[in-house]
């Protein structure tokens, strides 16, 4: 299989103005790696308001004025430049987006899926591809005429979905596509990117929810306040977790109410007030002295990667 | 204390149907219930129906055999899912907090409330932290029952346990009452002594 995505270092700031005219550097992420190859679906897991969307906004190079970016997106082996971010976007690399809001209010459906076109036969053409697409996703054709305020939940999130899948894109990346479902809706939509795995397209799913990245992920980068700690195969989710190998990762899986609903304490050090070590120092049980003032790279370990001191030396070591 | 809501309907002006229709319900407040129910189902619309927070409504709602308070604090509060909609932007937390009361300083360390988020606004902090704040101003000493309408869906597992577990040492602490609204079975499973299923007691 084909690589097609990879992200490697990047860390995103933003510029804020304080108080006058002093400005701000504030680090909402540090340094996140990932990487997705073709029918692969790789899920980004972080709590809400962690800055996880970023990462989407940076791929597609719609990231706000006063934020600013290092490290680097590759497609394909090839560095994106803003040029290539909006030459590729809509068409091999579609973004489905969080919410309805996303939508035109004052645009009917079927315009603003199509989007722009040069001339009739070109707009024509696309028409009855999206027909077709809407069609294989239960959208009718009075769908057409609508207006988003006319759609349900549901509908919206179909909407946004077959749009992606109009330029048969390669790669997709879903911005939190499942919350304000209902359970119904929410499997309909992981079923449609099973279906897309199946067609050999890539998927970055960025979430909140584990057991929606657990139905589908093949494999799942784990967020925590603004780096990727660490990228488990879904199995490694299973058990007691002791497959798993970063001690967040841990707690994390023994927290669920099914499996265990344990405490642990502290929270995710805040944008701003991350210290100069491992971003998991204030919490870890089986931290290390360095780790206070030493940050730890992700490490790569075949298939997983972990950022911790603890398995430098391989997994192997693990007592 | 029980509250007691009796032959409970209620219909959207704009619509045509009854979203919830001769509902019967008694809640005791030694008993953590969890209320279960599809979305759309009209779970949140009758959450704010039993915290008086939608005063139109056929049918009767009472808090030990009085009804709810037309003015001033509300005795049954209610906590969403999403704490980012329901605090003043251009508050601090602070401010947001001392609205409802003064909290003293065990009830913060007890929820993981630095005092550094004091001093921030609400859109400084992420939705784990803020979901705490709204928790704990929920906690006023006047409130009787807490309502948690999928408080703690958008967050992660690990805070999910940290709020739920305060919530429910101090809920048992007041004797307050305690309704977990939820999709997620084994949340409900593992911490409510009784189950409510909305479909089983609406009558549409």
């Amino acid at each position: 299989m084909e690589k097609l995505l990879d992200v490697e270092n990047v860390s995103i700031s933003f510029i804020q103005y304080t108080k006058g005219l002093n400005q701000r550097d504030l680090k909402v992420i540090t340094d996140l790696s990932l990487d997705i190859s073709e029918g692969e679906i790789l899920a980004v897991l972080g709590s809400s308001g962690s800055g996880k969307s970023l990462l989407a906004h940076a791929i597609f190079g719609i990231l706000p004025e006063n934020a600013r970016q290092n490290g680097k997106i590759k497609y394909k082996g090839k560095e994106l430049s803003q040029e290539d971010k909006e030459e590729l976007r809509g068409k091999e690399i579609a973004l489905i987006p969080q919410s309805v809001n996303f939508l035109d209010p004052l645009m009917k459906i079927s315009d603003q899926a199509i989007g722009n076109t040069e001339n009739d036969a070109e707009k024509k053409e696309k028409k009855i591809k999206q027909r077709e697409i809407f069609e294989h996703y239960n959208l009718g054709p009075e769908v057409d005429e609508m207006y988003p305020f006319q759609l349900s939940g549901g509908m919206a999130r179909r909407v946004l979905v077959s749009t992606a899948l109009l330029s048969n894109p390669k790669l997709v990346v879903a911005d939190e596509p499942t919350p304000g479902l209902d359970e119904k809706t929410v499997i309909e939509t992981l079923n449609h990117f099973k279906h897309m795995k199946e067609d050999g397209v890539g998927v970055l799913l960025i979430t909140h929810d584990i057991h929606a990245a657990l139905e589908i992920a093949d494999r799942i980068g784990i967020f925590y306040s603004g780096f990727v700690i660490e990228i488990a195969e879904n199995k490694d989710f299973s058990g007691d977790g002791e497959n798993l190998l970063h001690p967040y990762t841990k707690a994390l899986y023994k927290a669920l109410p099914a499996n265990g609903f344990e405490l642990i304490k502290g929270h995710q050090p805040l944008h701003g007030e991350i210290s100069q070590g491992c971003p998991y120092y204030d919490r870890c049980e089986m931290r290390f002295d360095r780790c206070k003032d030493e940050r730890p790279e992700l490490i790569d370990l075949g298939k997983k990667k972990v950022r911790c001191f603890k398995y430098e030396e391989g997994v192997e070591n693990e007592t | 204390m029980k509250l007691k809501a009796e032959n409970i309907s209620f219909k959207y002006p704009s619509a045509k149907k009854y979203l919830l229709k001769d509902i019967n319900l008694e809640l005791d407040s030694d008993k953590v219930i969890g209320l279960i129910g599809d979305s759309g189902s009209g779970k949140s619309t009758l959450c704010k129906i039993l915290s008086g927070y939608i005063p139109k409504y056929e049918g009767n709602v009472t808090l030990d055999r009085k009804p709810l308070p037309k003015k001033g604090f509300k005795p049954v509060q209610l906590i969403y899912q999403h704490p980012e909609k329901v605090m003043n932007p251009k508050w601090k937390m602070k401010q947001v907090l001392e609205e409802s009361w003064d909290v003293p300083d065990e009830i913060l360390e007890e929820f993981g409330i630095q005092k550094s988020w004091l001093t921030r606004f609400p859109q400084e902090l992420s939705g784990g932290e803020l979901q705490r704040f709204s928790v704990v101003r929920s906690l006023n000493p006047d409130t009787k029952f807490l309502i948690a309408d999928e408080m703690t869906t958008m967050l992660d597992a690990i805070t999910q346990v940290q709020i739920i577990e305060s919530v429910l040492k101090i809920v048992k602490e007041r004797k307050m009452g305690f309704i977990l609204v939820s999709h997620d079975m084994p949340l409900v499973e593992k911490i409510c002594d009784e189950k409510i299923y909305l479909k089983e007691i609406n009558n549409i």
